[in-house]
């Protein structure tokens, strides 16, 4: 018993501190528990808190673009697309195939859908195909029970009521690149669209709004929950056009199949009415992804469709240049309206002769004869006696050769040549450059929107600037009001010698545009023609009797038109170029009378004020 | 031990209802009181739902409890007497699974009978507490010294360990080691072997290390710095503890744990049940289940030292150090103290034959009990 009572007693002993060893050991873990739990909890309940929630983004709607009567010219329509969810479907192949059955997928669709499942996880859907129509949708939806896991779901997508006609105005949207998604993390959204172009590109800003929030409970395989809370984003604004899109289609239409373009403008106030060019595109392309084939038909036209001829399309403007000059010679004293220089064909500068247009000559002319009859040597003189600088100066004050506050990016500045210029480039001015700079010719460049607004400050003696935008979110922007422009500071007096010129080249039966004379009783219409050689007519073609009308189209020279109405009262300019029209007389000059009779039919200057009215009222 | 202090050694064999009498029914509640903190665990991990985990978990706890009763019956002398053919059987069972079993990561840990998987190792850990009890129940304090009456139950660890490591799964293999060796301390051995024995483990550390699987080192890796892959090995632990610490004290409330219900938690049913209830619960509710297990642990103790005969003693300590290990072992897995192994928390985590086993466990720990002071010669004349 005794050797018993040895291992008992060992036992106990031992057993009582393996028992003692164990508390310890429970309390060692009570203690880790207590530091982990309550020491360090709240940086884990941090760690929690951002495991659980993901804050992710809503797109806001992008805002619409409206024409000045509040007609939309860019707008939202619902996209129809039909999605697949992997994790839905049992054999995604057989579900692609019997979707492909109902709306053929093409081989290329079918290896991106293929790519993005493997991508993504199961449960993120994966778009099909976008732009469903109606029949397709409703066949899909008769056919769920075939294809599981496919939903068809409802985004937006831009739409272009207008299409080709406003296409160079509103410009077009496209997907956000990467360089967009570092800018702006809502344009990782899936729908997102960037203004690539236009004024959707320079409006960007006001029409992409700003993106709501949302918090979602996420498990661990980022699957949502529920959602934790929502902050609504601020939907894009609306911008309202100084553009009457009725008027853009008829002034297009009148363009014909020409390639051309024209600018109509509030001569008061410098709001674009229409700027149409001929020929177009159509903006939605790029909302989808513009095709291989598409992109090379565009970028190979001669046309240009994918060129805004009115913002960025460069001529010499030829002889509705003359305007400037003439009055740059008035205010330089140069000449004064009532000088008279005689025609006999030609002007011979030292060994130089520059011909008139006519090679009879035009005889003894003042300033209205010669704006008439547009002669040129006539504006050889001026320009001779005014001097370059001093018409480059007084071109630069009537809008020409200088950067213009339109809201279309890719606008062209122009060029008026000065003699700075020509000797920061090591060379010579020549004062045969300044000749034939008198009549618009040699080395300057003009679009036609500059050329729209130059008439429209010649017609009013305001600095207006050519502008799109009339309101944003409903207020109204400032340049609406005639009074907002500044004065040229030209005197009434020269001003209207010049325009009394324009007056006669449309009016006097022995004008050069009497084409252009307007078919209505107390509304007359003053204007200049110009036609720019597009290369050099040498002597040999000129005494062979040199006819424009038997070149090939490309090498026929521009016609140009700039007029302005009523002539008492004026209210809109137009400016015209056709390319390769041969004569501006014959080519521009009626298109621009029909384009001034659609304006003054529709007058759209002094409707806008109540619709315009009508609109902000309904934003409030 | 005095003439005072000696009770009565009861009969040979008493009758039944007297047995039901002897069990410890306190221990009983607290074991289904365990079982129902598992059922909470289980209806949570499930997202609040008795399916699939919550109700099975309680049906097996009802055939564990009726197996462990039944267990608590049956002579203890008989079950001493069975003890090295159970040890013989596990032997089998564990050479059988390297043979034939299943598992995952590359071990082979889980044996098909009956239709259910078992994990030999687990049945093994008790043949050996029994089978080491047996052997040391014939051992006096002056044989304990002799060297040679300790080679063969070293052996008799020694085989399974090796067994265990080879399928391979390090930390049952660590656990048996430690049950076995327990009872080599309990029984007797001379302190100055114990710490000639852990020397000799301290020095084999480094080459154990070496023998170790990839993924068993790449686990130490993890273990000693988890954000060194956040989304790879050490998302358990960080996850683990994220949960745990964002509990905080009183806990997210019942079926609100975050880091359990959306999935960042893994194995929540299983391994994690743990840092499950910590999340619901706060540390108020990890330490109250704390506090129950301890009770549950010392109450095996408690039984050790009121058994009369050595090999009862020997027994009731390995089953309770056995049940320690698995608490300690899986708790300092999820407080990230420890590198993570497939150590589920008895009767809360889910799991068939685990908890089967742990209940055989408590039904030859209530074996004991009851016959705690039956008649049982030192086994020289027996053995």
């Amino acid at each position: 018993m005794k050797r018993e009572a040895k291992r008992t007693g060992v036992f106990t002993r031992r057993a009582l501190l393996i028992g003692g060893a164990q508390i310890a050991a429970f309390g060692a873990l009570a203690a880790k528990l207590y530091q982990v739990q309550i020491v360090e909890g709240s940086r884990y309940a941090t760690l929690a808190e951002t495991n659980r929630i993901s804050a992710r983004l809503i797109a806001p709607p992008r805002g619409r673009l409206l024409d000045r009567f509040g007609e939309p010219v860019a707008g939202n329509k619902l996209n129809w697309r039909a999605l697949l969810i992997a994790e839905q479907t049992t054999d995604v192949a057989a579900t692609l195939d019997n979707f492909s059955a109902i709306v053929p997928l093409a081989d290329h669709e079918r290896a991106r859908v293929e790519r993005e499942l493997r991508r993504h996880r199961r449960f993120i859907p994966v778009t099909l195909r976008e732009f469903l129509s109606w029949e397709d949708m409703a066949r899909i939806e008769v056919n769920a029970p075939d294809l599981p896991g496919i939903l068809v779901d409802v985004g937006t997508t831009r739409l272009y009521p207008f299409g080709p006609a406003l296409a160079h105005i509103v410009g077009y949207v496209a997907p956000p690149n990467d360089a967009d998604v570092a800018e702006d993390t809502m344009f990782a959204l899936p729908g997102m669209r960037v203004g690539r172009a236009g004024v959707e590109k320079y409006h960007d800003l006001n029409l992409r709004g700003r993106a709501g929030a949302v918090q979602l409970e996420v498990n661990a395989t980022g699957r949502v929950i529920r959602e934790l809370d929502r902050q609504e984003g601020t939907p894009g604004q609306d911008i309202t056009l100084t553009i009457d899109s009725a008027l853009q289609q008829s002034v297009l239409a009148r363009l014909g199949d020409e390639s051309a373009s024209a600018v109509v403008m509030d001569a008061r106030n410098g709001e674009v009415l229409a700027m149409a060019t001929n020929p177009s595109f159509d903006p939605s392309l790029f909302n989808s992804g513009v095709s291989q084939a598409q992109w090379q038909e565009w970028t190979r036209n001669r046309r240009a469709p994918l060129i805004n001829k009115a913002a960025s399309g460069l001529y010499a403007p030829g002889s509705t240049f003359k305007m400037a000059v003439a009055l740059a010679g008035l205010e330089s004293k140069a000449i004064t309206p009532f000088d008279t220089v005689s025609c006999p064909g030609y002007l011979d500068f030292g060994d130089r002769r520059f011909h008139c247009w006519s090679k009879y000559g035009h005889g003894s002319l003042d300033l209205r004869g010669g704006l008439k009859n547009s002669c040129d040597v006539f504006f050889y003189e001026v320009a001779r006696r005014t001097g370059i600088d001093k018409i480059a100066a007084m071109a630069n004050r009537l809008g020409l050769g200088v950067k213009l506050d339109i809201e279309l990016p890719g606008t062209r500045t122009g060029f008026i040549p000065t003699r700075g210029w020509r000797i920061k480039q090591g060379k010579a001015w020549n004062i045969g450059d300044t000749i034939v700079s008198g009549i618009g010719q040699g080395y300057m460049q003009l679009t036609p929107l500059s050329l729209a607004t130059y008439t429209a400050r010649l017609a009013t003696g305001r600095a207006v600037q050519p502008h799109l935008t009339r309101s944003i979110g409903g207020i109204l922007q400032p340049g609406s009001k005639a009074e907002d422009w500044p004065s040229l500071g030209i005197p009434e007096r020269e001003l209207h010698a010049v325009r009394d010129g324009m007056f006669a080249v449309v009016n006097d039966p022995s004008g050069t545009a009497p084409l252009a004379r307007l078919p209505m009783p107390n509304v007359q219409m003053a204007g200049k023609t110009g036609s720019v050689q597009v290369r050099n007519v040498t002597r040999e073609q000129r005494e062979n009797g040199y006819k424009s009308d038997n070149l090939p189209w490309e090498f026929r020279p521009h016609a140009l038109f700039v007029c302005f109405a009523p002539f008492d009262a004026p209210r809109y300019a137009v400016a015209l170029v056709v390319e390769h029209g041969n004569a501006g007389a014959a080519a521009a000059a009626p298109v621009a009378r029909d384009i001034m009779m659609d304006v003054l039919t529709r007058d759209p200057a002094s409707r806008r004020d109540a619709p315009a009215a009508r609109v902000a009222e309904a934003k409030t | 031990m005095s003439v005072m202090d000696r009770r009565l050694i009861r009969e040979t064999s008493f009758g039944l209802t007297t047995k039901l009498w002897q069990i410890s029914w306190i221990y009983v509640v607290l074991l289904c009181a365990l079982a129902s903190v598992g059922y909470v665990a289980l209806y949570s991990a499930a997202g609040g739902d008795p399916e699939p985990y919550a109700s099975r978990h309680i049906l097996r706890f009802g055939f564990g409890l009726t197996l462990m009763l039944s267990i608590a019956l049956v002579d203890i002398r008989f079950i001493a007497r069975m003890s090295w053919i159970a040890y013989a059987g596990g032997v089998v069972l564990l050479v059988l699974v390297l043979k034939m079993g299943h598992g995952a990561k590359g071990a082979q840990r889980w044996l098909d009978i009956g239709g259910m998987a078992w994990q030999p190792s687990e049945l093994m850990k008790i043949a050996l507490v029994l089978a080491l009890a047996a052997w040391f129940h014939k051992a006096s304090w002056e044989r304990m010294g002799n060297p040679l009456f300790l080679i063969p139950p070293a052996i008799a660890v020694l085989i399974p360990v090796a067994l265990i490591l080879k399928e391979p799964n390090l930390g049952t293999a660590v656990i048996t080691g430690v049950v076995g060796a327990t009872i080599f301390v309990a029984a007797g051995l001379r302190w100055w072997k114990i710490a000639l024995g852990l020397g000799a483990m301290a020095a084999a550390l480094p080459i154990a290390y070496s023998h170790l699987h990839d993924y068993q080192r790449q686990r130490i890796t993890t273990f000693l710095n988890p954000e060194s892959d956040p989304l790879g090995a050490g998302y358990n632990i960080i996850q683990s503890k994220i949960a745990l610490g964002s509990g905080g004290m009183w806990g997210k409330g019942f079926l609100e744990g975050t880091q359990g219900h959306l999935n960042f938690l893994p194995e929540k049913q299983t391994d994690f049940i743990f840092t499950m209830l910590a999340e619901e619960f706060g540390l108020v509710g990890s330490l109250a289940l704390m506090a129950l297990l301890l009770t549950l642990v010392l109450g095996g103790l408690l039984i050790a030292l009121r058994c009369r005969h050595q090999f009862g003693r020997l027994v009731a300590l390995g089953i309770s150090m056995n049940f320690f290990m698995y608490i300690l072992v899986n708790l300092a897995m999820v407080m990230g103290a420890i590198p993570v192994g497939g150590v589920p928390l008895p009767l809360v985590s889910h799991g068939g034959t685990a908890m089967i086993t742990v209940m055989i466990g408590f039904g030859l720990l209530m074996s004991v009990h009851v016959h705690r002071d039956v008649e049982f010669g030192d086994g020289r004349d027996e053995f």
